[in-house]
């Protein structure tokens, strides 16, 4: 009787759900409806009003805490509809029907009650209406195995749109293993499993490795060669990808980028670079990373490149400037406060030490290990991050030889870092030793800075480093 | 009680965590008793969410028996900011979890312990489970004066909490966990448990805060071994199996395929703060400058853990019209982070004229900005 109902009214849509959305009881008598829903053809959708369902404990009424759909959006059956709370328990609904939703009975922090709609629900009837409980059993046909995938006990769960997809690509939904709730199949386990199956391009399948036989007449000696052009090409298995490309909005760390790295194009940046030999400065690091380390810093190289470059700034106040915005005036800071490129998780952020120029070695190494544990955790402040005049990026600790480092405004220069590598170089007798390798490559600002001022600075900075003694003539 | 943790227990374990479905016949079990070996809160969270998702409750209950090292766990629509102290959280590096059951916020040390009650939504009897615990209680300590309320809490001397309770229903399971305090750092629990964000106003699920006690206070004797123990025989004997714990290791992807994924999400920002439910912040910035105090009036909307709108009453002319907008401009949109709010700052400071004057304005307002992050 209900079912000759839908077919006459066909042109109505249903709101009274009471023949459509049944509670357990009557279940069974569903079951057979069920059937001939799936085989009956009425043309349009109806709406059906999904009812919240018992949340056990003898609860009644729930708060609407979040909704992961909206009006107008498409669900499949299983999909989460909205998260809803009851005391101390949150629950997650999830749709039993495969349509699109068309309209949401309660806004956030609302209170829903038990028993009464949640959402409406437009049905495509062409896809047949799932039974009251949450696992279904697809109702066993008389032929091809690919519709009915029941195995002897064993349910398998997988939505309408997955099953479609394995019959198309002739796979038993009873061998391919669910990583979704309540070990559901997903689409993505099926495309794991084809992509197992079809290994890596071109798979030697059974089927096309049926070559029928040349008939006898034909040239013996040839088969081998026909045998070779006959290699078959699975062209029957369609390589599915079923990746989407996401657009997201630019905020936080990549916001500050944009806008840093925008101001930066304006400056005209010729680059200058060269290779160091660091292998005194190696040496004497070895003999000092204890007496540090007993004083409770990590000692690094970066604390030398510091202080070198530091010195180098005195010799070349120009590099340690900046440029007012209309490019009239030069400002010659007076701190050196050298800026360190940190890679964080989040995204590039360059804290300064301040006022090298009167640091030593080992306040410079303090100073590093300092913001280095404050930017791990994320709790460099803004005085630890402004005022800047000159930076020195190590992207040796990561790898890479020469690079070709932007200028932070409102700097003029910048110094990128390369890798310490170990290679064969000419001593002063003509012999060939081991040394310890490391290329820096600069960048500044051709408004004010020339290259031979960047050259000389190089060199001066370079002395200091081949030769570590030297810099104790010029510390301050 | 008996640990197995031989090769054979593991392919067993994998057995029935994996193949529920499969009409998996085993001897006696009706239940099964597992422990985590890890104290890593995201790791075990995501144990949860695994065994909640893929484990075919039917055939058999679990019982999950877990310990974290420092940590706050706030309910699955709750507010950090109206939680905890967010601050003293990131320099005691205290971690920051959110659940997936609702509930309240809690505070996790090595001397609280967890327990999951995992079954069918049909099954799903929060009361039952916490009779058991008490019951457990009781075997152990017969002297111990402790009941459960009506709204699921475990008091001891009929006024201390020493358990709450939280919950999650899904499609076909549910699971019940709770925490009983053994041995947690008090000290500790009160001081981060105390927010000291001002004018914020949201609908996020408020906690209840409540006078806590240790079980260790009452009985120095107790242990979290032996409170572990002891539920998990009382457990055992209620749905007659064997009085043994298998050890889970939840960084095992063969055992628990798909959990490092599930591990990893817990853990972004985007489930942690961006969960929250939307919320707005209304306050005055009481700022000294040169031997002055200026008030100023903040007022912020955040969604997603996002700020929506934002509105800084500053005096006229203080801060250059343009570069107050591209502040605004700035924040609007970004996350509600101190860390991010810092980088915004610094990065606008760059490329604005270099003005000390102007630079220690800026600062001024960008650290007290920070401040109710």
């Amino acid at each position: 009787v209900c079912v000759h109902r839908v077919r006459s009214c066909s042109s109505i849509r249903f709101i009274k759900s009471k023949y459509v959305c049944v509670f357990d009881k009557s279940a069974l008598k569903f079951s057979h409806q069920q059937r001939l829903f799936r085989t009956s053809a009425v043309s349009c959708g109806q709406i059906v009003q999904f009812k919240l369902s018992d949340i056990g404990e003898g609860i009644t009424e729930v708060t609407v805490k979040e909704w992961y759909i909206k009006e107008g959006d498409s669900v499949s059956q299983f999909d989460s509809i909205c998260e809803v709370q009851s005391d101390k328990a949150s629950v997650t609904i999830t749709s039993r029907y495969d349509g699109i939703i068309r309209k949401l009975h309660y806004s956030i922090d609302d209170i829903a009650f038990v028993g009464k709609p949640l959402v409406d629900i437009e049905i495509d009837a062409s896809k047949g209406v799932a039974s009251e409980e949450d696992v279904v059993e697809t109702p066993p046909m008389s032929h091809d195995e690919h519709t009915h995938q029941e195995i002897k006990g064993h349910k398998t769960l997988a939505t309408p749109a997955v099953r479609r997809l394995a019959m198309e690509n002739n796979i038993k939904l009873s061998e391919v293993v669910g990583t979704g709730k309540d070990n559901r199949i997903l689409k993505e386990d099926i495309l794991n499993y084809l992509a197992k199956q079809t290994g890596a391009i071109l798979p030697p399948s059974p089927k096309a490795e049926i070559i029928p036989p040349l008939p006898k007449s034909e040239t013996v000696p040839a088969a081998p060669k026909d045998k070779a052009r006959k290699i078959p090409l699975p062209v029957s298995r369609p390589i599915v990808f079923s990746g989407k490309d996401k657009t997201e909005p630019v905020t936080g760390f990549q916001k500050a980028m944009v806008k840093t790295m925008s101001a930066a194009l304006k400056i005209p940046h010729f680059g200058y670079c060269d290779e160091i030999d660091l292998t005194q400065l190696v040496q004497l690091r070895e003999e000092l990373k204890p007496l540090a380390e007993i004083r409770g810093v990590k000692l690094s190289f970066m604390p030398f490149f510091i202080k070198a470059a530091s010195l180098g700034l005195l010799q070349y106040p120009i590099l340690n400037a900046s440029l007012d915005e209309n490019c009239q005036n030069v400002t010659y800071k007076a701190s050196h406060n050298i800026g360190v490129a940190m890679d964080t998780e989040q995204g590039l952020i360059v804290p300064n030490v301040k006022n090298v120029q009167v640091c030593s070695v080992f306040d410079i190494a303090s100073e590093l290990n300092r913001l280095q544990s404050l930017g791990s955790a994320g709790q460099l402040g803004t005085s630890d991050l402004t005022g800047g005049t000159f930076t020195l990026s190590n992207i040796g600790t990561i790898g890479g030889t020469y690079a070709k480092p932007v200028i932070l405004p409102p700097e003029v220069a910048i110094g990128a870092l390369g890798k310490i590598q170990v290679l064969p170089r000419f001593n002063g007798k003509g012999e060939v030793f081991k040394a310890q390798i490391m290329n820096v490559s600069w960048s500044a600002d051709h408004r004010i800075i020339d290259g031979a001022t960047m050259a000389r600075f190089s060199n001066l900075w370079k002395s200091y480093l081949e030769n570590p003694a030297s810099m104790l003539l010029d510390l301050k | 009680m008996v640990l197995h943790p031989s090769l054979k227990n593991c392919l067993w374990l994998s057995c029935v965590l994996r193949a529920p479905k499969a009409g998996f016949r085993s001897t006696a079990s009706g239940a099964l008793i597992i422990q985590s070996v890890s104290n890593d809160v995201y790791q075990n969270l995501a144990v949860e969410d695994w065994i909640h998702d893929h484990m075919d409750l039917e055939k058999r209950q679990v019982l999950f028996l877990w310990r974290n090292s420092p940590a706050v766990v706030i309910g699955r629509h709750q507010n950090p900011w109206q939680e905890c102290n967010l601050r003293l959280l990131r320099q005691k590096n205290i971690k920051l979890a959110r659940r997936r059951s609702g509930g309240g916020t809690v505070y996790h040390d090595l001397g609280n312990i967890n327990l999951t009650f995992f079954t069918t939504r049909k099954k799903y009897e929060r009361m039952e489970n916490l009779k058991l615990v008490v019951k457990a209680l009781k075997a152990l300590r017969p002297q111990l004066d402790v009941h459960v309320t009506d709204r699921y809490d475990i008091l001891l001397d009929r006024h201390y909490k020493i358990s709450g309770t939280a919950a999650k229903l899904g499609g076909t399971s549910a699971y019940h966990h709770c925490t009983l305090l053994c041995n947690a750092d008090r000290f500790v629990l009160s001081s981060v448990l105390k927010s000291p964000y001002k004018g914020l106003k949201s609908n996020a699920t408020p906690s209840v805060p409540a006078s806590v006690k240790n079980l260790f206070e009452e009985d120095p004797t107790l242990t979290s071994e032996m409170l572990l123990d002891a539920i998990a025989k009382e457990y055992a004997t209620l749905h007659q199996i064997d009085h043994h714990i298998t050890l889970i290791n939840p960084a095992d992807e063969m055992l628990l395929p798909g959990i490092k994924n599930k591990t990893k999400e817990l853990q972004t920002w985007e489930w942690v703060y961006g969960k929250t439910p939307k919320f707005s912040v209304s306050t005055c910035l009481n700022m000294v400058y040169k031997g002055s105090v200026l008030d100023v009036k903040v007022n912020m909307d955040v969604k997603h853990g996002r700020i929506e709108v934002c509105h800084i009453d500053l005096p006229e002319q203080w801060l250059p019209p343009a570069l107050y907008s591209k502040l605004v401009k700035s924040l609007t949109g970004s996350k509600f982070c101190p860390n991010e709010t810092t980088t915004l700052a610094t990065t606008l400071l760059g490329v604005c004229p270099q003005d000390d004057e102007l630079h220690s304005r800026w600062n001024l307002l960008c650290e007290n900005m920070i401040m109710l992050m």
